[in-house]
């Protein structure tokens, strides 16, 4: 089996998914076409190297329709040969992409395969692909399904994470990325959207808030409090989790994820094709995998995965030198560091999507490249990113530098 | 021709008229559906008829299917081996109707519904198949698909014809809660097209069809699109997401058929009609091959009825007189028993140790109408008349013309003694007594009484102006002809009646009490209190064990535990249970509900929660059981106790104990009652299971002899009554 390199990350700076949003008059395709011409450029890539481009796209319709990968290839200029395809699975799209663009490389069937994503969360709602499992009955009812918000509160109440502690790691979040962000850890990867003039729409994240505090948090009320009483979805995670008297709403705005715009991309190839290329490769693809988990709780899948992929490659918890895991809701990560006891310096050190937002099918992507920058800042050796998954999946990747 | 009369009028307008013989409403049965399809294929294929009506020579119109046949088709389901075969057989059935209803809507010509009187489930399902909808303008009639309440779903199209008229949002909940509305109201849903006078029905009918009104349904025009949006429309998608959660969250998926008109919906209106209506056949069968539906069927309906219309009263008693009756003991229940007394027409003496108490009782009724006045449901004359008839008073001297006494005074053999006396002093010769005891024997009450023959219990549940049920209870001496007198009471006061021998706790409260006591039980052996309460709710009660407790007062459970240690002597065994409760009640006055804390907390300005303490008094067991074991103990536990009083002759007919369960103390409807529940298990595989818990958690769960029998002989309680043992 050959191994898989990273050769080069880059990703768009994330824009506020609304109206007034910095990329919102940028097409999802517009953004994935930039990433991959970015690829491209930074490389000197003579694109005919590449066998396809796998890109994450959660919410595929509209203007995200169809395969957006491949539309974006050409649209690229990428040359006539490079295929391109469209895939899901759900939030960790982008790091499940980079997987199977490796999974390619490992196989020996490609040279060179990008994997990354993309989403315009102000121009492409999230949700407006319709879908089955929460609408058709026989599926919700069969798999209790509650939304995701009310999932992690359920967290945070089975694990007794009080909204103290999760608005104290959001502010931890905020804190770290307008750090991370003054201290310029996020040059090397990030490339900054530009229109068709060559002007600047958008050069740097946009929806942190560097001066959240605790009280400006406290003030926020508990989003999916009337989603869980009112509407009836508090009973049904009760049912599946009958050994919890009520469900403590604690997620807001302020300590989930941001809703917003963005793409990335990874190259990834073999040795011999980096080296006929003139790349430098940055780091090795160790282990990849994904895992399935209760769908009702939703968001406990990193910890099982992270042990799976650990397994494969022979190593424990202890041998990861640094992580990331995607803050889709602050109990996610504050459960998976209880479980797996990695301290806090060693997690997401350079904040995470509370503070710089959470582009659906382009996060996975651009964590892994967050992480293997930070590595190579420090000097580490070996990284793992992981993300949790909508109707209760995992997915996770292992690095190592060289 | 039997069911259904044709009359030809003026110009080519046929009138289909449903009166079946030797009933006192149409409903769809085995022989009136035929004569209709039958009728209804004769004029459409006659070129001189220009359009039909449909209407009903009864007071209703039509009432909808015909329980008892559904009823016999789901036995048959449950008894058959081959599942497919009988699926088949009522699939086809149901898409017999379905067809004919479509032949209707696609005949060219028009057909008016004209809806004289109450139209229920298949019989509204009839009318929504017709092009023009004409009603009565009575509000006594009702008009809607009220299927879901006995366990089953619209089956002749009403789950896609509704949604296609007023939309999902409107035509879900409906379905889901069995609403029915009145003309107007039905009018204002777009549910009907007309209101008219009763008189001018049919010719408002006539006139549509001679004036050319159209013939041809929404759904079957070009270019129709669902009102409201599809399923995945933005606001589609909210009504589902937020419907199934609702659903799911209040019914705890115990009730198949209303998943079955959500999915039926779903499904159905993202295709044609055509296929959206074999989808719901498909659903109403596999509904009607579901024991829920069959059990709901036989207890919520067709046993109801029988109670209410007093099958089992005595034979050969003329109906009692009951112009006047008496309430010893103005409180809380004695209050209820006035109230529901005044308002079924009935004069009410209510008694009590002071004037100001006595007074405080009929309050207690003026604040029930105040409420229903201000909801617009009674008009203040009406009110008036009603309060007027209730006497409140400490003169024993005017029960001197009472047909019907009813002691509601403390739980005490002295005073209960003491009022049977002054009251047994006045009364007439023929007078009844009822006492509305809920724990002491009627028997040993009866020794105060100068003629124990005409003694009797009479228990009520609270609050009495809502609970429907009544148990009766025999003592020893009860007379035939008292017992027929109390029956008559309880059907006048429009009340449901359940009739149990004589022994401690009657029949509702021992069973009930096996409830809450299981839940103490499982919290003394380290469960958490959460996944009791939990699971107790989602075992279809309708209240969770130690919340239930709390409403009943610990102090109450304490009492009621050492007077039956005394009254056992050394009999009794002494549990975890006693132990438990003592500390609550005497060491931490803990009391209950009304103490502001049992075993849970009730802050002044919030929901309840679990006393946190619990845990400290009790300590977690590492190992949690799965719910549903819970779920099992705390059904069978009711069950088996059932099954006791059964067998030992408390209770005498499985429609009592199990009508007496679900309204007694709300035992999960869904099953259709413990003894339902039994029958559907099996006596073979119910015995096993509780041998497995009698061996896992106490001897509670030994099965009885009885069950034992069942076990061998696959005897069922009511396949033919089983009998006791020799």
């Amino acid at each position: 089996m050959a191994d898989a390199y990273i050769y080069d990350a880059v990703r768009t700076p994330r824009g506020k998914g609304k109206t007034d949003g910095s990329l919102h008059e940028a097409t999802a395709l517009y953004l994935a076409t930039s990433v991959l011409k970015a690829v491209r450029d930074r490389n000197a890539l003579d694109t005919s190297l590449v066998d396809d481009v796998v890109l994450g796209c959660v919410t595929p319709v509209g203007e995200q329709g169809s395969d957006i990968a491949r539309i974006a290839v050409i649209n690229a200029d990428y040359a006539e040969t490079v295929a391109g395809v469209q895939i899901n699975r759900f939030c960790a799209s982008g790091l499940e992409a980079t997987n199977m663009a490796a999974a390619q490389v490992m196989a020996g069937q490609s040279d060179f395969a990008i994997g990354g994503g993309v989403e315009s969360m102000s121009r492409v709602a999230m949700g407006s692909d319709g879908a089955a499992w929460a609408t058709d009955p026989s599926i919700a009812f069969k798999s209790y399904f509650t939304p995701q918000g009310i999932s992690a509160d359920l967290i945070a109440t089975k694990w007794g994470f009080s909204r103290t502690d999760v608005d104290a790691f959001a502010v931890e979040s905020q804190k770290r990325a307008a750090a991370a962000w003054a201290d310029r850890r996020f040059a090397k990867s990030i490339v900054p959207v530009k229109d068709q003039l060559g002007l600047t729409l958008l050069d740097r994240d946009e929806h942190m808030r560097a001066e959240t505090s605790m009280q400006s948090l406290a003030s926020l009320n508990a989003s999916f409090a009337t989603l869980g009483e009112s509407m009836g979805f508090d009973g049904v995670a009760l049912q599946r989790y009958p050994e919890v008297e009520r469900i403590d709403h604690v997620h807001h705005a302020g300590n989930s994820s941001g809703i917003v715009d963005g793409a990335a991309a990874i190259l990834i190839g073999t040795k011999e094709a980096g080296e006929k290329a003139g790349l430098k490769p940055r780091a090795r693809i160790r282990a990849f995998g994904s895992i399935g988990s209760e769908p009702s709780i939703m968001l406990t899948g990193p910890e099982k995965v992270t042990r799976k992929v650990l397994a494969r490659a022979g190593m424990t918890p202890g041998d990861i030198d640094l992580y990331e895991l995607n803050e889709a809701f602050a109990s996610v990560v504050l459960l998976y560091m209880q479980l797996l006891e990695i301290p806090h310096d060693k997690i997401n050190v350079n904040g995470g999507a509370i503070a710089m937002g959470h582009p659906l099918g382009a996060t996975g992507a651009m964590i892994l490249g967050t992480l293997l920058d930070e590595m190579e800042r420090r000097d580490l050796e070996t990284g793992l990113a992981t993300l949790c998954v909508g109707a209760g999946m995992g997915t996770a990747t292992i690095i190592e530098r060289l | 021709m039997q069911n259904i009369r044709s009359e030809t009028a003026d110009a080519g307008i046929v009138t289909l008229i449903w009166d079946m013989p030797d009933r006192s409403m149409n409903v769809l049965s085995e022989s009136s559906l035929p004569e209709f399809a039958e009728a209804v294929d004769k004029a459409i294929a006659d070129p001189a008829v220009k359009g039909v009506i449909v209407t009903s020579g009864k007071k209703d119109f039509i009432a909808g299917a015909d329980l008892s046949m559904l009823e016999g088709e789901t036995a048959a389901a449950g008894r058959s081996a081959d599942r497919t075969e009988v699926a088949k057989r009522i699939y086809d059935q149901l898409m017999a109707v379905n067809l004919l209803l479509r032949r209707i809507e696609k005949a060219g010509k028009p057909f008016v519904a004209a809806i004289n009187g109450t139209a229920l489930g298949g019989g509204f399902e009839i009318c929504l198949a017709c092009h023009y909808r004409i009603v009565a303008d009575d509000p006594r009639i009702q008009l809607g698909l009220p299927e879901a309440k006995v366990g089953v779903m619209p089956g002749a199209g009403g789950t896609q014809r509704l949604p296609r008229l007023i939309g999902v949002m409107a035509a879900a909940p409906l379905m889901l809660e069995g609403r029915t509305l009145g003309p107007q109201e039905a009018l204002g849903a777009n549910i009907v097209h007309k209101v008219v006078p009763a008189a001018s029905l049919l010719d408002a009918a006539k006139a549509y069809i001679a004036g050319g009104g159209k013939a041809v349904q929404p759904w079957d025009e070009k270019g129709f699109k669902l009102p409201g949006g599809g399923p995945f429309t933005p606001g589609g998608s909210q009504i589902f997401i937020g419907g199934n959660a609702m659903l799911h969250a209040r019914t705890f998926g115990n009730y198949p058929a209303q998943q079955a008109i959500l999915s039926a919906v779903f499904e159905g209106v993202q295709v044609p009609i055509d296929a959206g209506l074999r989808i719901e056949a498909r659903y109403m069968t596999s509904v009607m091959l579901d024991p829920v539906a069959r059990n709901m069927i036989r207890s919520l309906f067709i046993n109801m009825q029988r109670a209410n219309k007093l099958a089992t009263r005595p034979a050969g008693y003329p109906p009692a007189k009951l112009a006047k009756i008496g309430i010893l003991g103005a409180g809380m229940m004695g209050a209820g028993i006035a109230h529901v007394s005044a308002a079924a027409g009935l004069d009410v003496v209510l008694i009590d140790r002071s004037q100001a108490d006595a007074d405080k009782g009929k309050a207690h009724s003026a604040g029930l109408l105040d409420k229903q006045v201000a909801r617009g449901r009674m008009d203040a004359a009406k009110r008036e008349s009603l309060l007027a008839r209730i006497v409140p008073t400490t003169d024993y001297a005017l029960l001197a013309d009472a047909d019907l006494v009813i002691e509601a005074v403390f739980e005490d053999r002295a005073i209960k003694a003491d009022v049977t006396h002054r009251a047994e002093a006045v009364l007439p010769a023929h007078a009844v007594f009822g006492s509305n005891t809920s724990t002491l024997p009627i028997t040993g009450l009866a020794e105060a009484s100068k003629d124990a023959s005409k003694f009797i219990g009479v228990h009520f549940f609270s609050p009495v102006d809502r609970m429907q049920l009544v148990e009766i209870i025999r003592g020893k001496a009860t007379s035939d002809a008292t017992l027929a007198t109390a029956m008559d009471f309880v059907q006048r006061i429009k009340k449901t009646p359940i009739v149990v021998n004589d022994s401690r706790g009657f029949y509702t409260s021992r069973v009930f009490g096996t409830y809450t006591r299981e839940g103490i039980l499982m919290l003394a052996e380290g469960v958490g209190p959460a996944l009791i309460e939990n699971v107790g709710k989602m075992t279809g009660m309708p209240m969770a064990p130690l919340a239930l407790a709390d409403e009943v007062a610990l102090d109450l459970i304490y009492k009621i535990g050492k007077q039956t240690q005394k009254d056992l002597g050394d009999a009794y065994r002494a549990g975890p249970l006693d132990g438990l409760i003592e500390t609550l009640v005497v060491e931490m006055g803990r009391l209950g509900k009304k103490a502001g804390k049992g075993f849970y907390e009730y802050p002044a300005d919030g929901k309840k929660r679990l006393w946190p303490g619990l845990a400290d008094l009790v300590p977690r067991a590492a190992e949690q059981p799965e719910p549903d074991e819970l779920r099992t103990r705390f059904l069978y536990v009711q069950a088996l106790e059932t099954a006791r009083c059964y067998e030992e002759n408390v209770v005498t007919d499985p429609a009592d104990a199990d009508i007496g369960a679900i309204l007694g103390w709300g035992f999960a409807p869904w099953t259709g009652g413990p003894l339902s529940l039994i029958d559907t298990v099996g006596a073979a595989e119910f015995v096993r299971e509780c041998d497995r818990l009698a061996q896992k958690y106490g001897e509670r769960f030994t099965p009885n002899a009885l069950l034992r029998r069942m076990a061998e002989t696959g005897e069922t309680f009511y396949g033919k009554k089983a009998a006791k043992a020799a």
